[in-house]
């Protein structure tokens, strides 16, 4: 469990950070979200003292950072940024294993550890392990990123805009697979986007940052229907809306009994998907893997805020 | 058909016909007094000195033409500095009576303006031809060991410059290694020194101004002005501090000389380093401090590693930079070849300036192309940047 308590960052006179409180439980996703200069990134650096805080705390599992060195802090907390931050001077294996070797882990044990996240991340150890950074596509660089990131096997990971650099299809795709890792390694996630689309996709909770103060701070389904502030439906966007609610929810929650023709659509597909599915092919209801159909008016019913606080 | 003229080939044949037609050689009854001058057709018996005057102005004319492909005229570049190199050798033997040891025949303003000529043309054809590492490194031994073989063989024996060697080749050898120790010596100096500083003023921005303003201050102290402070300071510190005479300290020597080797050094070398260092991608060393690196593991492992072909780009223009410099060493008896420049100078004897003039040439030629070629072996990878 991350708990940031009173955190403030001042810069001369001026406050990046002002106050912010959070907690992030243990296994969960935290995105931070905000514009450009809304403090996201500092807030996101003072967890790792890669920025001291001017005032307040933070505490994983109940322990002071304060009281860590800084670089041993950080060689326990996975980091990842945007642009990836290879060493472009080594290769593959030894970017992955810079945070075991600081560590004094043997050389087998880091050997093993770097095929390991090779093969968790759909690299071909033998083909990748000797690569330069260079060599790789830029998916695959970013890949190698996170990698790094995970390497000593880190409880919390702090990601900033890691997908910034990449093409939206190769984005997409990354998104899918951080969050499957995650949930496969049960890592304690805090990420930072200014993409609220990537905070919903991806995040069990959203903070929206805005000039260093925390506006909001809840799951994507409260942050979508009940916006704290006209700053956070800015950010949501009002055309988006609907579809962003759509999308967090699989179309297993609201199988219905019933017969319906055409294509079967999967049961962890997302309501938006389902949507999409019946305006394109021009159906109104859609057969559900498994059995049972999922019916354009009950999808209608979820894409409306007053549906979800009725419930 | 119409031939194309190559602009750089009718420069170069200007350059060469002009030598053909000025003196090649001088001919000096001693080695003081000015001599005649005598050209190439007239320096060597007669057939000879036409064929070879012929064959040169015909290479020279028809490297007019645009058709050459570059490694023909690479090659018979190379064989026309060999040949013109061989000639003054021949002239010199054939010119010198028998048994005078006091005739000198030295080089005259013809053979350097055809040494120039086809050294431009080689130069030219070699910058044309993209070679790879290992050929250009074959390429400078060779060169290398061409020269040795040509001194070795006693071919160029009877030329002054030779015969002035000839009269000194002790002291030659130990001012050679003088002059290598001067220019090795106070590069090492700068490195340790300079390295040191560059990252100090990498980590404190606040001290880069200052820093790097008194260091270009010193860069522009001509070398002259430099040791006439110098002399009395370190003269008074010989004499009156203990120790320090014992330590090697002295006004004029080799002391002064490597202190002012050593301070022109400084500026590239620390100024290179932050280059160097403020170059890699801030995104790589962020990196690196959010893994848990430690500073000086950061700068060991990521920063000085990327730095490095800019670091080496300081040795380089240092190595070079005091190959020359150390001439001057000779003026304040700090030894190397200056010596001789400057012993020269004051005989008036051009002959013995050559002799400390042109090993510090080809010193500064031959440390400047290895080290380009370092650079470039090590430049390989992209720098810091979006891998």
């Amino acid at each position: 469990m991350i708990e940031i308590q009173n955190l403030t960052r001042i810069y001369g006179t001026t406050a990046v950070v002002k106050d912010v409180s959070l907690t992030v439980e243990t296994g969960q996703i935290a995105a931070l979200v905000g514009t450009s200069g809304s403090g996201k990134t500092t807030l996101l650096r003072m967890i790792n003292r890669l920025v001291e805080p001017s005032a307040g705390r933070v505490l994983i599992d109940g322990k002071d950072t304060a009281e860590i060195e800084p670089h041993l802090l950080r060689r326990q907390i996975g980091y990842a940024i945007q642009g990836h931050g290879l060493f472009p001077h080594r290769t593959v294996a030894q970017n992955i294993s810079t945070v075991p070797r600081l560590l004094g882990w043997t050389q087998d044990q880091h050997r093993a550890r770097v095929d390991e996240l090779l093969e968790l991340f759909q690299m071909e150890p033998a083909d990748f392990r000797d690569r330069m950074p260079h060599e790789l596509s830029g998916g695959q660089q970013q890949r190698v990123g996170v990698a790094r990131a995970l390497a000593a096997r880190p409880d919390l990971l702090l990601m900033d805009e890691p997908f910034g650099a990449l093409d939206p299809v190769i984005r997409a795709k990354a998104q899918q697979d951080l969050r499957d890792i995650q949930r496969q390694l049960g890592t304690t996630l805090i990420i930072v986007t200014h993409d609220m689309e990537e905070a919903v996709t991806l995040g069990d909770r959203i903070a929206v940052m805005d000039k260093g103060e925390l506006l909001q701070y809840g799951p994507p389904s409260e942050i979508l229907t009940t916006p704290a502030t006209s700053f956070v439906s800015d950010l949501i966007g009002t055309g988006d809306r609907p579809f962003r609610l759509l999308s967090l929810t699989p179309v297993a929650e609201i199988i219905a009994e019933g017969q319906a023709e055409g294509a079967e659509i999967p049961r962890e597909a997302s309501l938006r998907d389902a949507l999409a599915e019946c305006l394109w092919s021009g159906r109104d209801r859609l057969p559900v893997e498994g059995g049972g159909i999922v019916t354009l008016d009950s999808l209608r019913a979820q894409a409306a805020p007053t549906a979800r606080a009725a419930e | 058909m119409a031939f194309r003229i190559s602009r750089t080939g009718l420069l170069f044949a200007l350059i060469g016909l002009a030598g053909l037609v000025l003196p090649f050689v001088q001919f000096k009854p001693n080695r003081i007094v000015p001599g005649e001058g005598l050209r190439l057709f007239e320096a060597l018996s007669l057939p000879l000195g036409w064929i070879i005057g012929l064959v040169l102005g015909a290479v020279l004319i028809a490297g007019c033409l645009e058709r050459w492909p570059a490694k023909l005229r690479l090659t018979v570049a190379l064989l026309a500095v060999i040949a013109v190199t061989l000639a003054l050798g021949a002239a010199a033997t054939q010119l010198t009576p028998p048994d005078n040891t006091l005739a000198r025949v030295s080089p005259a303003s013809g053979l350097w303006l055809l040494l120039l000529a086809f050294t431009l043309m080689l130069a030219d054809a070699q910058s044309r031809i993209t070679l790879g590492l290992p050929i250009r490194l074959a390429m400078l031994t060779g060169a290398m060991v061409l020269i040795a073989v040509i001194l070795g063989s006693g071919a160029l024996d009877g030329v002054s410059v030779m015969r002035e060697y000839a009269a000194r080749s002790d002291l030659f050898a130990r001012e050679a290694v003088g002059h290598l120790a001067l220019a090795f010596g106070s590069l090492g100096l700068a490195l340790l020194i300079g390295l040191p500083l560059g990252v100090a003023i990498y980590e404190s921005p606040a001290m880069r101004r200052p820093v790097l303003g008194i260091l270009n201050i010193l860069q522009t102290i001509p070398s002259l002005a430099l040791f006439g402070i110098m002399i009395p300071i370190f003269g008074w510190i010989a004499a009156n501090i203990p120790g320090a005479a014992q330590a090697g300290v002295a006004g004029i020597g080799l002391f002064p000389a490597m202190v002012a080797l050593f301070l022109y050094s400084l500026l590239p070398v620390v100024s290179n380093t932050l280059t160097g260092l403020t170059g890699v991608n801030p995104a790589t060393r962020e990196a690196a401090a959010g893994l848990g690196m430690t500073r000086p593991q950061i700068l060991v492992q990521v920063l000085i590693p990327l730095a490095l072909p800019v670091l080496l780009a300081a040795i380089r223009i240092v190595l070079v930079q005091n190959i020359g410099l150390a001439v001057i060493a000779g003026l304040i008896g700090g030894g190397g070849f200056g010596t001789f420049v400057f012993q020269g100078l004051n005989q008036t004897a051009m002959d013995l300036v050559l002799l400390g003039a042109l090993p510090t040439i080809a010193l500064a030629l031959v440390a400047g192309i290895a080290l380009d070629l370092l650079v470039e072996a090590t430049g390989g990878r992209p720098k810091g940047g979006q891998a």
